[in-house]
């Protein structure tokens, strides 16, 4: 027992630190792209990034479990290369990182939109191309919206209950995370173990956004 | 020497507006670009960095073409050799002054130049600070230093001083008038406070609604309606009472409030807002130096 609530405590962590990483990568030329550009696609992109938040994650699980399994066109190229992801921890990475997108993305726009573009443009007279203004100017400036951004990933990756249970079912050690072994565990009224596993989400999530309110609380009053 | 003669369309508040800024720099010269707001005059700022493409045209600097409309050619900021002070100065918030300047510097010699001018501007003391705990005129200083840190062609100070008090902008004032002197970068500086530019500039151009009206010294400009033996004094009106015969005029000149009377039929010309020249026959003026006066 013991043993089965460790692995499915670094499972669940593993799972929030890999999609974070990968959201950390997509997010920022995404939110870059949302704020900075003036095409008209524009507002297509932004309503797909915003979809996890209105849409039960069921539906999202659902879609997902059909484009996986062999019977769907993508399913079956995936089969054809090997590739499993319905079930797999491989699919739950991939549905974790389409669930949480808005949540990384969003205070990432909305740190990059109160950049004065004079910042830009100084450091482009300057002789520093964007990608090195990026870098080196804006990313630091905007590092409040950054770890947000990174918190409410992770978090609510760690939360995520209705998108796991649809594409990664209750497989000990693959797919099974914490907040599926709640479920199980209080289904075969193991209130005990449940708790043990709600209360360490409890504290682990309170204090990484206390820690967070905190650090970010200093790095903004720099910013004034 | 730099030969501007660009087209833009502008899009102002009071419309579009079909901007054409012909104009020649020469080298070492701190040209001052006056006009009310909304004639372009940040406008031609930006087009000169390479931050807005003009429509048509051509600018060329030291023999280098910056842009050519017919030519295709348009260097972006990068590749022109500018130094841009903004108005809101644009420091980085996360690096401190040092490191500001630090930022823009490509080979030794530059390296070398920024303590230079961390001297020069009397921020050597306040290297280390963070620009969100530095004062207005601190700020504009990192600003100004940190443009010149790449010996750039042309310097563009866009209304530099319009956001600091009376004081620090005269001291400032002086500061650029010595750095200047010293470093003889060829200098655009956008303004529309009358003493800055005839303290500042070599020449004015006068920029109204897109176009330049004139290009002359200042004191031929702000000068051209003195007759003899008569003191002018150019401010805004802020007050107009009716006092029968008579209508009191309250004036702001330079950072003094000015009162004086007109007939009404005098008066009824004026409007709230605008600037007026008071003209008085002085042919015996008493002249006294400031400290004398204070005793």
């Amino acid at each position: 027992m013991e043993n089965d609530f460790i692995q499915t405590m670094i499972l669940t962590f593993k799972l929030a630190t890999i999609t974070t990483i990968i959201l950390l990568f997509i997010s920022i030329p995404l939110a870059s792209f949302l704020v900075f550009s003036k095409t008209r696609f524009k507002s297509v992109v932004e309503t797909i990034v915003s979809m996890p938040l209105v849409l039960p994650p069921s539906v999202l699980g659902f879609y997902l479990l059909l484009a996986f399994s062999p019977a769907s066109f993508m399913g079956e190229f995936l089969t054809s290369h090997g590739i499993k992801l319905a079930f797999s921890f491989e699919g739950l990475v991939i549905g974790s990182v389409l669930f949480s997108l808005p949540f990384m993305v969003h205070p990432i726009q909305s740190a990059l939109s109160q950049v004065p573009s004079s910042i830009f443009e100084a450091a482009y007279t300057l002789g520093k191309s964007k990608f090195t203004t990026m870098l080196r100017v804006v990313l630091p400036t905007i590092r409040h919206g950054l770890i947000s951004g990174i918190v409410l990933a992770f978090a609510h990756t760690v939360g995520e209950f209705g998108v796991v249970l649809m594409i990664g079912g209750n497989r000990p050690g693959e797919t099974r995370v914490a907040s599926i072994a709640i479920y199980d565990e209080v289904d075969s009224l193991n209130y005990a173990v449940a708790h043990q596993y709600a209360l360490t989400l409890f504290v682990v999530t309170f204090s990484i956004l206390l820690l967070v309110y905190t650090l970010n609380k200093k790095s903004l009053e720099t910013l004034r | 020497m730099i030969s501007i003669d660009v087209t833009k369309l502008l899009n102002t508040t009071s419309g579009l507006l079909d901007a054409h800024f012909k104009l020649s720099v020469n080298k070492g010269e701190l040209l001052t670009i006056f006009g009310p707001s909304g004639a372009g005059k940040t406008t031609l700022m930006r087009i000169l960095a390479g931050l807005e493409t003009p429509e048509q045209g051509r600018i060329e600097v030291d023999g280098e073409v910056w842009f050519d409309s017919k030519l295709k050619i348009n260097l972006p900021p990068q590749k022109r050799s500018v130094g841009f002070v903004f108005q809101d100065y644009a420091l980085f918030p996360t690096m401190n002054v040092k490191q500001n300047l630090l930022f823009g510097a490509e080979n030794s010699s530059q390296y070398k130049h920024v303590d230079d001018l961390l001297e020069m501007t009397e921020l050597t003391s306040l290297a280390s600070r963070l620009p969100n705990t530095l004062s207005g005129g601190q700020k504009q200083r990192v600003a100004l230093a940190r443009a010149l840190v790449r010996h750039p062609k042309l310097l563009l100070l866009d209304e530099p001083l319009s956001a600091l008090d009376p004081a620090m902008r005269q001291k400032l004032q002086d500061e650029l008038s010595i750095i200047h002197n010293r470093l003889k970068v060829t200098t655009l500086l956008v303004s529309h406070d009358i003493a800055e530019t005839v303290k500042l500039s070599d020449r004015l151009a006068s920029i109204k609604l897109g176009k330049v009206e004139r290009i002359c010294t200042p004191m031929e400009f702000f000068t051209t309606h003195t007759l003899s033996g008569k003191l002018q004094l150019v401010g805004e009106v802020l007050k107009l009472e009716e006092e029968f015969p008579v209508i009191i005029v309250t004036l702001l000149v330079d950072s003094s409030i000015v009162k004086t009377v007109v007939d009404i039929q005098e008066g009824k010309k004026l409007q709230i807002g605008e600037h007026a020249i008071i003209s008085v026959k002085a042919f015996n003026p008493i002249i006294i130096p400031l400290q004398e006066e204070q005793k």
